[in-house]
């Protein structure tokens, strides 16, 4: 078999038997645990009043910025990966490639951060 | 037939560390941070159970596995329940990668995966889903929020990560955790190219605290405006699974902080004379917490037993040196240690600066750190290919 079919096998046998070690005590927790069902005990906590509406409602956008330059910036560094590796041997010609790639990513980080994305009002 | 043995192997290799994982992580881990918040704090930490309290963390297993598991009627069950296992089960996936040391003629490694460093970094990001889930599930306002910004701060912090994990895979020419330790023989990546290898790891392990969610970037789980943020609705054992994530992952961000920077199982090379000078400072150090007024503070123990255990390796190694024994002492040894030191590390920045705010906190990724991390490769480059 090849190894790099060997590795992920390990990977998928890890998370199955990841799966079964997670699962095995909460199946020990249906043994032993006590289950008295309350209506009071199925409440969510909220510093000890009763909850005021669903906690399922609009949240700040500012979340949804963060993750979109994350989005971005991700992606590029994925881009930096096997030019990190083999960069020695490419020499100078795709140091200066990279250098305008993340040029032109620095000028969307400004772009960013002069439009204020990137503050947390 | 041949798949058949590798899946056995593989799944024998998943209970080991796993157990790994559940023994020394968290069980042990939890231990650690009590009894080492207790010495900062000059107090004694978990005491009564076993001797020094060692059977401290066992106890509270065996108590968490008879607690009644509590599903809010309002949460939404299925995703409820399955979030702890994706935290558990990323935490276990991070430790494939990592080389423990050599022996039995072979490198004690799970797989040697040809991408492990980019590996690392995308099992360790699976945690954010986990996360997320468990604070979006519980239909809990303190868990939401917890989720959210535990969300933004990991996304947020990822990038960093692996661009401190970038400069090491430039220096090493491989994204292989075995072939980076290998290629630190000459010396640690800490000080490769200096100062910039100083600069990569200080990135790593700022970014690699914020993915575990630790102090000085805890805001996710800041206990005194968020309750616990997103496992506030957790109980017994399934809280104990979010634990073992949590103590997982750190224990696997230290091991990586190791590999990456500290030459992972290699012994240092140092002269002898550099050891003898850091056994007399170990001695030093301990004499003068033994004979001044520091004796009075709980921290007189702990520290002496840290010198004399330095000066003995210190010992050791000269001793080794002077009979000409190329590794003194087993790799694994060099491995436990770096990987403690870190994670003593990280225990005490616990409780030496105080929480930032989520403004300072995304601030620091997106204008210093990420600038910074960009520039460091840019250099690096520049350095080794065009100024050659």
């Amino acid at each position: 078999m090849p190894k790099v079919v060997v590795d992920w096998l390990y990977v998928g046998v890890f998370a199955a038997v990841g799966i079964v070690l997670t699962v095995i005590p909460l199946v020990v927790v249906w043994l032993l645990a006590p289950r008295l069902s309350l209506p009071q005990k199925q409440l969510t906590y909220e510093s000890g009043v009763i909850p005021f509406g669903q906690a399922w409602a609009q949240f700040n956008v500012r979340y949804y910025l963060f993750a979109l330059i994350f989005v971005v910036f991700d992606v590029e560094v994925i881009y930096l990966y096997p030019w990190a590796v083999v960069f020695r041997d490419l020499g100078a010609f795709a140091f200066y490639e990279m250098l305008v790639f993340l040029l032109i990513l620095f000028v969307g980080l400004i772009y960013a951060w002069r439009k204020g994305a990137l503050e947390w009002v | 037939m041949a798949w058949l043995l590798e899946i056995l192997k593989a799944a024998a290799l998943a209970v080991l560390i796993f157990t790994f994982l559940a023994v020394v992580g968290a069980m042990y881990g939890v231990y650690l941070e009590r009894k080492i918040s207790g010495w900062i704090q000059a107090r004694i930490g978990p005491k009564h159970v076993g001797p020094y309290g060692l059977l401290q963390t066992v106890a509270d297993t065996v108590k968490l596995l008879q607690k009644e598991h509590i599903t809010p009627r309002r949460a939404d069950a299925l995703i409820f329940n399955t979030a702890p296992l994706i935290v558990a089960v990323a935490a276990l996936l991070d430790w494939v990668v990592i080389p423990f040391g050599t022996g039995f003629g072979r490198v004690l490694v799970v797989r040697d995966i040809n991408i492990g460093v980019l590996y690392f970094a995308a099992m360790a990001s699976i945690t954010v889903i986990g996360i997320l889930a468990a604070g979006w599930a519980s239909n809990n306002k303190y868990a939401l929020l917890g989720g959210l910004r535990s969300a933004s701060q990991m996304i947020s912090y990822e990038i960093p990560l692996a661009l401190g994990i970038l400069w090491v895979a430039m220096i090493a020419g491989t994204l292989s955790t075995v072939g980076i330790v290998e290629a630190q023989r000459g010396g640690w990546f800490l000080f490769k190219v200096p100062p910039l290898g100083l600069l990569a790891a200080v990135l790593f392990l700022a970014a690699a605290t914020a993915e575990v969610n630790r102090v000085p970037f805890d805001l996710p789980e800041a206990e005194s405006e968020l309750v616990a943020g997103y496992f506030a609705e957790y109980t017994g054992m399934r809280f104990a699974l979010f634990q073992l994530g949590e103590y997982g992952e750190m224990f696997g961000m230290a091991a990586l902080a190791s590999v990456l920077f500290l030459g992972g199982w290699l012994e240092p090379n140092l002269p002898v004379w550099v050891w003898a000078a850091l056994g007399v400072a170990a001695l030093a150090t301990a004499a003068y917490v033994r004979f001044s007024a520091l004796r009075t503070v709980y921290l007189l123990r702990p520290i002496t037993a840290l010198a004399v255990l330095g000066a003995v390796l210190c010992g050791v190694m000269i001793l080794g040196a002077v009979l000409g024994r190329s590794p003194v002492l087993p790799s694994l040894i060099w491995f436990f240690a770096k990987m403690f030191a870190l994670v003593f590390f990280l225990m005490w920045m616990r409780w030496t600066y105080p929480r930032l705010r989520l403004d300072q906190l995304l601030n620091l990724s997106w204008k210093v750190l990420l600038p910074a991390g960009l520039l460091n490769l840019l250099l690096t480059g520049f350095l080794l290919t065009v100024a050659r």
